[in-house]
C-alpha cells in the first residue's frame, strides 16, 4: 500500500451560470430579508458580487482539478420557498441515524426549521441552541460577532452562494465555562421531490471561553430526486474550549452535497471535527482550520464510503498561525465499484507558528479496480522551527492479513470484511463521544456489508 | 495400531517455475514431536505453508493425508478448523484488529465446526486470560490489535499463545525460536511442551539446534534440497550441530 495515483482530468469548460447571473438580484436580496440586520445584508451582498465574480469552479481550477460541478452549474438551484415535508413523520424521523441521542435535536427540514419535531434537552444557564433566524432576531449581539466571519465568501463560491441565500440554521452559544453533556444533534432532512431543489444550511457554533460542547450535524434524505444542499458551518472555539463536530452526510445517490466547515480556533482550545461521507452523488467537503492561539490542538478525522459512481471529495486547509500548536489530519477512503475518493490538505504554517506539530494522513483502500483515489498534500512552511509531516497510501486488502486470519479458521469472507472493518475503526475510534461512536459503529458496519453485497453478487 | 495424524507422500511442489520440494516422505502419529532442519533455502518454508495452505505453489505431485482427508484439498480455514495450525515465522500485524475479538471469532469458528456451542465474550474472556498466563504474556495484549506494535519476541510469543487457545491436533512451527532471546526463546519452550498432549502432535522447522535443548523432538529429519536426507532421533540434532550441514549432507548424498 506505498503509491498514490494522480489521473488527469478532463477539463471542461463548467458553463457559465445562467440562472443566478442577474444584475437586480442584490435588490432582491435587500427585499427578501429586510427585516435582517445592515451587516448582514452587507454581507449578503458581497457573498452575491463575490459568486457572480468567481463563478462555479472548473476542473481548471487547480482546488478542484479532481471534482467537476458542471452538473451542479446547469441545475436550476430552486429554493425551498414553503416546506412541504413530503410525508415525514416522528416514526420517520425517529430511524434515522443518531435519533435517539438524548441531547437537543434541531430538525430542518429542506432547510426550513421545524420546531414541532426539535426538542430542547434541559440546558446549562446561558447556553443558547436555536434556529439561527430565531438568534438574528433575539440574539444579534452574540451572533454578530462571528457570523460571516470565519467562512470567507472571497475565494469560495459555494460558500459566497450561502452566505447570499441562506435561510436558516442552527445557531449554537455556550458561554463560558459551560459543558453541554450531551451532544446536540442539528438534523438536515431533504424530502424534495424536484431535481435541482436546493437548499443553503448555515450554522454557528461558538464554545465560549473553558466550555464543552458536542454537536453532530447530520444530512440524510427520504428523497430520490437529484437536489443540492451548499452547507456551512462556522465554529469558534474561544480560548481552552473543547469542541466536537461530527458531520455525518448520507444523502440520496443522485444528491449533490458542498459543505464548507471553518473553524476559528483560541488559544490552548482542542477541537476535533469528523466528516463521515457515506451518500451523494457528489460530496466535496471543506474543512478550514485557523489555528488562531497558542498552544491549541486541533484533530480532523475522517471517513468516506462510495460505491457505484459516487464521488467524495474532502478538502482541508489547516492554517496555523501561532506557535506550539498541533493539528493531526486522519481520513480513510473505501471505495468500491467505479467510485472516486479525493483528498486535498493543505497546511500552511505561517512564520509565527514556530514549534508547529502538523500531522497528515490519507489511506485509501481500493475493494474493485475501477475504483480511483485521488491524494493531494500540500504543505506551505515559513517557519523554521516546526514538525510536519504526510503520508498516503492506496491499496487493496492485504493478502498476507487474510492467510493469516484465514489461517486460524475464519473464513475468507469474514476475514476481508473484519480488516474493512477495522480500517474504518481506525477513525470510528477518534470519536470522542461514546454513544455517537457506537452507533456510528454500527451504521458504517451495515454500509460496508451493503456495499459488499452488491460487490460479490453483481 | 495407532493411526497418523498427518501422512505426507513423496510430495512435490514448485514455485512459479522452480521444484521445490523432490518427493517429501513423512509420517506423524499422536504424542510426537518432530523436527525438520534444514540450511537455508531447502524447502523447510514452503513445506510449512504448502500444508497450511498458502496460494502460490503448484503440487506436482504426492499427497498428504489429514484425519483421513486430502489435506491439500481443504482451504486454509477448514484445515484450521480441522485441527491444523501453523505458528507463522513471520507473524502479520493487523492494525484495527483487537486482539481478543480476533481470537474469539477464531475459536468459535472452530467451536462451530466440531458443533459446539459458541462462547459469549464473558465465557471467552475468563478461557483466554488463563491461557496468556502460561506465555508469560501481559494482559493488556489482549486489548491491542493482533500483533500491531509488539516486538520480535512478543509476535513469536502470541503465535503459541494463540496456538494455546486453539488447541490444534497438529502444530507446524516454523522458525518460531529465529529472532528470540534465550528468555523468550525458554518461554516459548516451555509454552510448547506444555501443550505437548498424547492425542495432538508438532512439527517444529528451526534452522539451528539452539532450539532443540529446550523442545526435546521424538525424531529428527534433514531437509535439503527438497529432499528429507537424514532422519533419526534427538541425538541427530546434536550431531548436526557438530558436523554442520555441508557434512552430514555429502555423507547422505550418496543415494541409497
Amino acid at each position: 500500500m506505498n503509491n498514490i495515483i494522480e489521473t488527469e482530468p478532463n477539463v471542461a469548460p463548467a458553463p457559465k451560470d445562467e440562472q443566478l447571473n442577474s444584475s437586480h438580484e442584490a435588490l432582491e436580496i435587500s427585499e427578501r430579508n429586510r427585516d435582517e440586520p445592515e451587516w448582514l445584508l452587507t454581507a449578503r451582498k458581497e457573498g452575491f458580487m463575490s459568486f457572480d465574480k468567481l463563478g462555479l469552479p472548473t476542473l481548471k481550477d487547480e482546488d478542484w482539478r479532481f471534482t467537476n460541478v458542471a452538473p451542479i452549474a446547469k441545475m436550476k438551484m430552486a429554493p425551498v420557498v414553503k416546506p412541504e415535508h413530503h410525508g415525514l413523520t416522528e416514526k420517520l424521523l425517529s430511524q434515522f441515524p443518531f435519533a435517539a441521542l438524548t441531547g437537543s435535536q434541531l430538525v430542518f427540514v429542506d432547510g426550513h426549521f421545524v420546531p414541532e419535531f426539535s426538542s430542547l434537552a434541559t440546558l446549562p444557564e446561558g447556553v443558547k441552541v436555536m434556529s439561527l433566524a430565531a438568534a438574528l432576531a433575539t440574539e444579534p449581539t452574540l451572533v454578530e460577532p462571528h457570523l460571516c466571519r470565519h467562512a470567507s465568501s472571497d475565494t469560495n463560491a459555494f460558500t459566497a452562494l450561502n452566505t447570499a441565500f441562506f435561510q436558516d440554521g442552527a445557531f449554537i452559544y455556550v458561554p463560558a465555562g459551560e459543558t453541554v453533556a450531551e451532544p446536540i444533534h442539528l438534523r438536515f432532512i431533504s424530502t424534495a421531490k424536484e431535481h435541482g431543489t436546493t437548499t443553503h444550511p448555515r450554522n454557528l457554533i461558538v464554545a465560549g471561553r473553558d466550555s464543552r460542547v458536542t454537536v453532530i450535524e447530520s444530512h440524510v434524505s427520504l428523497s430520490d430526486a437529484a437536489y443540492f444542499t451548499n452547507a456551512v458551518t462556522e465554529l469558534v472555539a474561544e480560548e481552552n474550549a473543547v469542541v466536537e463536530h461530527l458531520k455525518y452526510q448520507d444523502e440520496n445517490q443522485q444528491a449533490f452535497h458542498i459543505a464548507t466547515v471553518a473553524a476559528h480556533c483560541g488559544r490552548t482550545s482542542n477541537v476535533v471535527t469528523h466528516s463521515i461521507a457515506l451518500g451523494a452523488k457528489l460530496s466535496r467537503t471543506n474543512i478550514f482550520t485557523t489555528l488562531a492561539g497558542e498552544g491549541l490542538e486541533c484533530t480532523l478525522n475522517g471517513l468516506y464510503l462510495t460505491r457505484g459512481e459516487q464521488l467524495a471529495d474532502h478538502y482541508m486547509i489547516v492554517d496555523h498561525a501561532k506557535p506550539h500548536g498541533a493539528s493531526h489530519e486522519y481520513f480513510n477512503g473505501i471505495l468500491a465499484d467505479k467510485s472516486k475518493g479525493v483528498f486535498h490538505g493543505r497546511i500552511l504554517v505561517r512564520p509565527d507558528a514556530q514549534k508547529t506539530d502538523a500531522k497528515q494522513t490519507n489511506k485509501n483502500l481500493l475493494l474493485s479496480d475501477d475504483a480511483t483515489a485521488n491524494t493531494k498534500p500540500q504543505l506551505e512552511i515559513y517557519a523554521d522551527d516546526v514538525k510536519c509531516t504526510h503520508g498516503a497510501t492506496l491499496g487493496q486488502l492485504n493478502d498476507e492479513s487474510i492467510f493469516y486470519l484465514r489461517s486460524r479458521s475464519i473464513p475468507r469472507e469474514k476475514a476481508r470484511r473484519m480488516l474493512i472493518q477495522a480500517f474504518a475503526g481506525e477513525i470510528i475510534d477518534r470519536v470522542r463521544c461514546v454513544a455517537v461512536r457506537e452507533e456510528l459503529d454500527s451504521l458504517v458496519w451495515e454500509r460496508l456489508e451493503q456495499n459488499q453485497k452488491i460487490k460479490i453478487h453483481p | 495400531m495407532k493411526q497418523a495424524i498427518i501422512t505426507i507422500k513423496n510430495l512435490s511442489a514448485e514455485v512459479e517455475g522452480r521444484q521445490i520440494l523432490k518427493g517429501i516422505n513423512l509420517t506423524i502419529y499422536p504424542g510426537e514431536m518432530h523436527a525438520i532442519m534444514g540450511p537455508n533455502g531447502s524447502g523447510k518454508s514452503t513445506l510449512a505453508a504448502i500444508l497450511a495452505g498458502r496460494d502460490g505453489y503448484e503440487i506436482t505431485g504426492g499427497e498428504v493425508i489429514y484425519g483421513g482427508q486430502d489435506l491439500l484439498e481443504l482451504d486454509p480455514e477448514q484445515r484450521a478448523a480441522e485441527g491444523v495450525f501453523l505458528a507463522f515465522q513471520y507473524p502479520v500485524e493487523i492494525p484495527g484488529v483487537n486482539s481478543t475479538y480476533f481470537l474469539k471469532t477464531a475459536y468459535n469458528e472452530i467451536r462451530k465446526h466440531r458443533r459446539l456451542p459458541e462462547l459469549d465474550a464473558m465465557e471467552f474472556l475468563t478461557f483466554v486470560k488463563e491461557k496468556v498466563k502460561l506465555l508469560h504474556l501481559p494482559e493488556d495484549l489482549l486489548k491491542r490489535p493482533v500483533n500491531y506494535g509488539f516486538s520480535g519476541g512478543e509476535k513469536k510469543r502470541n503465535e503459541i499463545f494463540q496456538m494455546a487457545v486453539l488447541e490444534p491436533k497438529f502444530a507446524i512451527l516454523d522458525e518460531t525460536d529465529s529472532g528470540l532471546d534465550i528468555d523468550a526463546l525458554k518461554i516459548v519452550s516451555e509454552g510448547v511442551n506444555a501443550l505437548k498432549r498424547p492425542d495432538n502432535a508438532q512439527l517444529v522447522i528451526t534452522h539451528y539446534q539452539r532450539l532443540l535443548n529446550f523442545i526435546v523432538p521424538d525424531f529428527v529429519h534433514v531437509l535439503y534440497d527438497g529432499r528429507i536426507v537424514k532422519s533419526g532421533g534427538k541425538e541427530l540434532a546434536l550431531e548436526l550441530e557438530e558436523t554442520g550441514y555441508d557434512e552430514m549432507i555429502h555423507a547422505a548424498a550418496v543415494p541409497a
